[in-house]
């Protein structure tokens, strides 16, 4: 993976989707949920992904981690298909590159927060762990407590240490922040732009909250399946300076 | 610190999981231990009981052909001994004798049987629990039976009185001995031992032969085959060889009693050894299937996000399956352990029945290795199949709760009905409409179960029904009394004329051999009253049939076995007196289930064989107050014995009590826990399913009660519909292991009594009752939070 800091003139794109769309059919209904997005993600870049609920975002982001497939189009991990290959190459592409924070969560109930984020710093080639994972979400206090012992934001917090301890080159999060305070919802989206300078991870966070669009190298509008519009930010602003 | 090992969450959530569960994973254990329980039973006591048989006949030289003559001089002996294939000789005297013991009014029947004097037998040694060999002397020695002397409380240093030849001979006790020729030690014609009217005694062989006249000369002789020979070509030049002294023809050990019997238990016993645990583990898997697959079910979305993670599907399928294999393996060792704690008493309850030296415990290893590879397989298939579910799903689609399968045919089906049920009930049948497979699979799992407790209480009820039926249908006499040879049958006159004799009914009993082709059958051929009174011969319908004029009528059973049908022509040869061989018509089959035996009128017996009217015994009724009776008939110097059928019913009674039936037992318990772990296991399992579900509801207003209700509506829909189908399987494992069962001995018939139907029903809903009280508790303490909050 390239360690080059953030930047947003390279021109390397992370990702390349294609015309992808994706469609559920239920009976007689069919849902469409993508209907032809082309998008690049580039190395180390900040994306904010905003849109109305059912607009397409959480499909997109998981069609991107190798979550799901599209149902037709093309998707690009710097240079490899992602789309058609063997389940054994996704599964490596995931355990290798992506680190998910999902929209519920879901934590495994039997652990306890160490031990969930453990479960993927044990299958990681160089992971941080699991312990200054949790210190930097702030629950070094919280490390040996099961997640029916935790807050919903402490859950949350606990699925963002899972996803960044094993230093990924790619981080996916389905609003990382929708169940937190604002003071605790910065603190987070501080640990997020720190990966992403420090390790140069190229960041995706979906969310409803526009004003996290501030700290973006680019916010990209979702409608009804399809991108509605992309700004390019060329004044970034620190994840401190923000409110809401 | 988590570094250390790989995977080492994967394995604590392994742990934590299954210690949240003890109770499923206990149940699911039970399946898996009854059935290796219910192998091992099954295993070990038909091995103990060969081993320990092949270990008395090897240390004790048991004969390979036996032979009755009348009178052969000694010197034969050596000529036999030159017979190809021959390898040990041993001539012997054998003659029966009535014996006489104080405080014992009844007749006893004795069979005396010379062993050399100064010497071990070759052939059919003794082995001596107590004392030795019989010497010369005052008194004349002579060793018992071992079941003898405990039937009577003999000692060495006892006496008994005999009647040998005529003379009253006082004999001492030298020893207590067992003989492999008497491992089931039976009297001639009768089919259950009776250790009290029946005794082997061995004297010296210089004694008998002074008392029977037999100097010089022998009337059986025992042989052993050398290695590779055959026996059938020993057997016929045997008969050449002797055939001048009054030869009964030779047989080999499959027509010696003893091992014959030994033979039908040890046939019995290898037969239930496969019938019962293939039931039992066919069921235990398909159970574990289900039950290891419903489990895994539940883990679809742990599986979603380990995959998400980047785990391997190989790293996740090892995760469960081991997780499946340490439950299978937790019963399996619970079951091999109790398995044997309880095999080698119950073996040796079945050996108890059978006189050895020394009791072999033994078990198959391989086919116990077998059993638990079925048993592992099979839940691991269920998890595997599971499993892979969730693993061929995208994780996205997977991480979602499964979308449930479209609901609109209750609706029609249930039509406005549909709109009046309670928002419960309404969740009921949505649930099983919507889950129709997994809920007919429910259904199958516990009506299996229910079916074993079927299989289990068949076999009491069946022997109840068989022995009222040979006990009341076939024998209606009190007393059989045998005579020491044919008489004239004026004698049942004389014994009807007793005083407290109602009634006298006289039969012919001759010794035969039925062939059919290469078919042959040693059996009891019985010469009866053409309307018998005292002993039916039933038909089909349980109607006594009349004896025809001509032809031979035999148990189904044998005919069966022979291959004969009725109308078809059967060769018998008499086994005593003139040997003759006849050809006679098959009139028809006898339904009874005990014993095997042939028939007819006797007054044509006596004319076929060309002789007189004679009868071998007679069959009285007699008043049971009476004591005077039996005095009378004691007296009577042509009586040999005299048996009450009260008796012998008892003792068959006892016998089947200790032997089928104490196995039965155990396999009836081991039925009962089984369709307890599996209703407990559904009812959990619908719980752990529907525990966010309910807590919702919970959450939305639904009392304590309507909650519990939507679980247990729905397992009681289960139940009511499992439990016939659970008579129907039941009745089919029962006719299968009847079926399997029938023997010569006795046939156990297959009868469906509604006592069979209401005790597994009851056992059925009684386990739903236990599981609904044990699963209450957590829904009524339903923790509204902690069950929405996580995942
Ligand atoms: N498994 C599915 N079956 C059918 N339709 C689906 C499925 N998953 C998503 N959809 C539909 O696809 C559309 C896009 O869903 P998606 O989850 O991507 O929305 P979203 O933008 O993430 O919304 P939100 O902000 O509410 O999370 C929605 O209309 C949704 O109903
Ligand atoms: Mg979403």
């Amino acid at each position: 993976m390239t360690n080059t800091p953030a930047n947003r003139n390279s021109q390397t794109p992370v990702f390349r989707a294609k015309g992808v769309t994706k469609t559920y059919t239920m009976g007689d209904v069919k849902i469409h949920a993508l209907r032809g997005i082309d998008l690049e993600l580039f190395a180390g870049e900040f994306v904010v992904l905003l849109g109305a609920s059912g607009s397409g975002k959480s499909t997109l982001l998981n069609i991107l981690g190798g979550l799901d497939t599209a149902s037709t189009g093309e998707v690009q991990y710097q240079n490899h298909a992602l789309v058609g290959i063997p389940d054994r190459e996704l599964t490596q592409f995931r355990r290798e590159h992506v680190g998910f924070v999902f929209q519920f969560y879901n934590l495994i109930p039997s652990l306890t927060a160490r031990e969930n984020v453990a479960i993927v710093t044990e299958i990681a080639r160089d992971p941080m762990t699991p312990e200054a994972a949790l210190a930097l979400v702030g629950l070094s206090e919280r490390m040996d407590h099961f997640p029916a012992q935790l807050s919903g934001g402490e859950q949350q917090r606990v699925a963002i240490a899972r996803a960044i301890a094993k230093r990924p080159a790619v981080l996916l999060c389905d609003e990382p922040t929708g169940a937190l305070d604002s003071k605790t919802g910065i603190r987070v989206l501080e640990v997020l732009a720190h990966i992403n300078q420090s390790l140069g991870t190229t960041t995706a966070v979906i969310t409803h909250n526009a004003v996290i669009g501030d700290m973006a190298d680019r916010v990209i509008r979702l409608s009804d399946g399809m991108i509605a519009d992309i700004q390019h930010r060329h004044e970034k602003r620190k994840p401190a300076e923000l409110s809401w | 610190m988590v570094k250390a090992l790989p995977n080492g969450s994967l394995k604590r959530k392994m742990l934590r999981e299954l210690s949240g569960m003890m109770g499923q994973l206990v149940a699911i254990a039970s399946v898996v231990a009854i059935g290796t329980m219910v192998l091992i039973i099954s295993l070990s006591t038909r091995l103990s009981i060969a081993q320990s048989q092949q270990y008395f006949y090897d240390q004790y030289q048991f004969a390979d052909v036996f032979m009755h003559v009348t009178r052969a001089p000694n010197d034969m002996a050596m000529r036999l001994q030159e017979l190809p294939g021959v390898n040990q000789v041993e001539t012997r005297i054998i003659a029966s004798a009535r014996i006489q013991i104080d405080d014992f009014p009844e007749p006893i029947q004795g069979q005396f049987q010379s062993v050399p004097d100064f010497s071990e037998p070759m052939l059919n040694r003794l082995y001596y629990r107590y004392g030795g060999p019989p010497q010369a002397g005052q008194i004349p020695q002579v060793v018992v039976t071992e079941p003898f002397a405990e039937a009577h409380h003999l000692q060495v240093g006892d006496s008994i009185q005999a009647i040998l030849n005529g003379r009253l001979q006082r004999l001492e006790i030298s020893g207590i001995a067992l003989s492999p020729e008497h491992i089931y030690q039976l009297e001639p014609n009768s089919i259950l031992p009776d250790y009290q009217r029946f005794g082997v005694f061995f004297m010296q062989r210089s004694a008998l032969a002074t008392v029977f006249d037999l100097e010089g000369a022998f009337n059986q002789v025992s042989v052993s085959i050398q290695y590779g020979a055959d026996p059938h070509d020993v057997v016929s030049q045997m008969n050449a060889l002797l055939e001048r002294f009054g030869s009964h023809g030779a047989y080999l050990r499959e027509e010696q009693a003893s091992h014959r019997f030994l033979s039908e238990e040890l046939e019995q016993l290898r037969i239930l050894s496969w019938v019962l645990p293939t039931i039992f583990l066919s069921v235990a898997a398909f159970l574990l299937h289900v039950l290891m697959g419903r489990m895994m079910l539940m883990q679809r979305q742990t599986i979603a996000l380990l995959k998400a993670f980047g785990y391997s599907n190989r790293q996740i399928l090892t995760h469960y399956l081991s997780f499946s294999l340490c439950i299978v393996g937790l019963g399996l060792i619970v079951g091999t352990l109790l398995g044997y704690w309880v095999a080698e008493p119950l073996a040796r309850l079945y050996a108890m029945y059978f006189k050895f030296p020394e009791f072999m415990f033994g078990i198959q290893i391989q086919a116990l290795g077998v059993a638990m590879a079925i048993t592992a397989l099979a839940a691991l298939a269920g998890t595997f199949s599971s499993v892979r579910k969730a693993l061929i799903m995208s994780p996205a689609e997977a991480m979602r709760p499964p979308a449930p399968p479209s609901f609109h045919h209750h609706q029609s089906i249930l039509g406005p009905m549909y709109q009046k049920l309670t928002p419960g009930t309404r969740m009921i049948v949505r649930t099983l409409s919507r889950h129709w497979f997994r809920s007919v699979i429910a259904i199958f799992g516990i009506g299996m179960s229910g079916a074993l407790l079927i299989l289990g209480g068949h076999q009491f009820n069946a022997v109840d029904h068989m022995l009222d039926h040979q006990y009341r249908g076939v024998f209606r006499m009190d007393l059989d009394v045998q005579f020491t040879e044919a008489r004239p049958h004026r004698v049942i006159h004389e014994l009807t004329s007793i005083p407290g004799v109602f009634f006298a009914e006289g039969y012919r009993q001759v010794p035969v051999r039925l062939h059919n082709r290469h078919r042959y059958e040693r059996v009891s051929l019985s010469g009866l009253p053409e309307q018998p009174h005292l002993r039916h011969v039933l038909n089909q319908q349980m109607k006594s049939e009349t004896l025809p004029g001509d032809g031979i009528l035999l148990t189904r059973y044998l005919a069966e076995s022979l291959q004969l049908n009725a109308g078809d022509s059967v060769y018998v040869e008499t086994l005593v007196g003139h040997q003759r061989r006849l050809e006679l018509r098959v009139a028809a089959l006898v339904d009874e289930p005990i014993g095997i035996g042939a028939y007819m009128e006797r007054v044509a017996l006596n004319r076929t064989l060309f002789e007189d009217d004679v009868v071998d015994g007679a069959w009285l009724l007699i008043d049971a107050t009476d004591p005077t009776v039996y005095q009378t008939l004691q007296r009577l110097p042509y009586i040999a014995s005299i048996g009450s059928l009260l008796d012998a019913e008892s003792d068959i009674r006892d016998y089947i009590q200790d032997t089928v039936l104490s196995v039965m037992m155990i396999m009836f318990f081991l039925a009962g826990t089984m369709t307890f772990a599996v209703v407990y296991n559904n009812a959990r399992i619908m719980f752990s399913e529907r525990e966010r579900e309910l807590a919702s509801m919970r959450v939305l207003g639904f009392t304590r009660w309507e909650v519990l209700w939507v679980l247990v509506g729905e397992l009681a829909v289960l139940i009511v519909i499992a439990i016939p189908l659970g008579w129907i399987f039941g009745a089919g494992f029962s006719y299968a292991m009847v079926s399997a069962l029938s023997m010569d001995m006795f046939r156990i018939p297959w009868v469906l009594d509604m006592r069979l139907f209401a005790m597994a029903t009851f056992g059925v809903l009684f386990a739903a009752l236990l599981s609904i009280a044990l699963i209450s508790r957590r829904v009524l303490n339903l923790d509204m939070i902690q069950a929405l909050k996580t995942e």
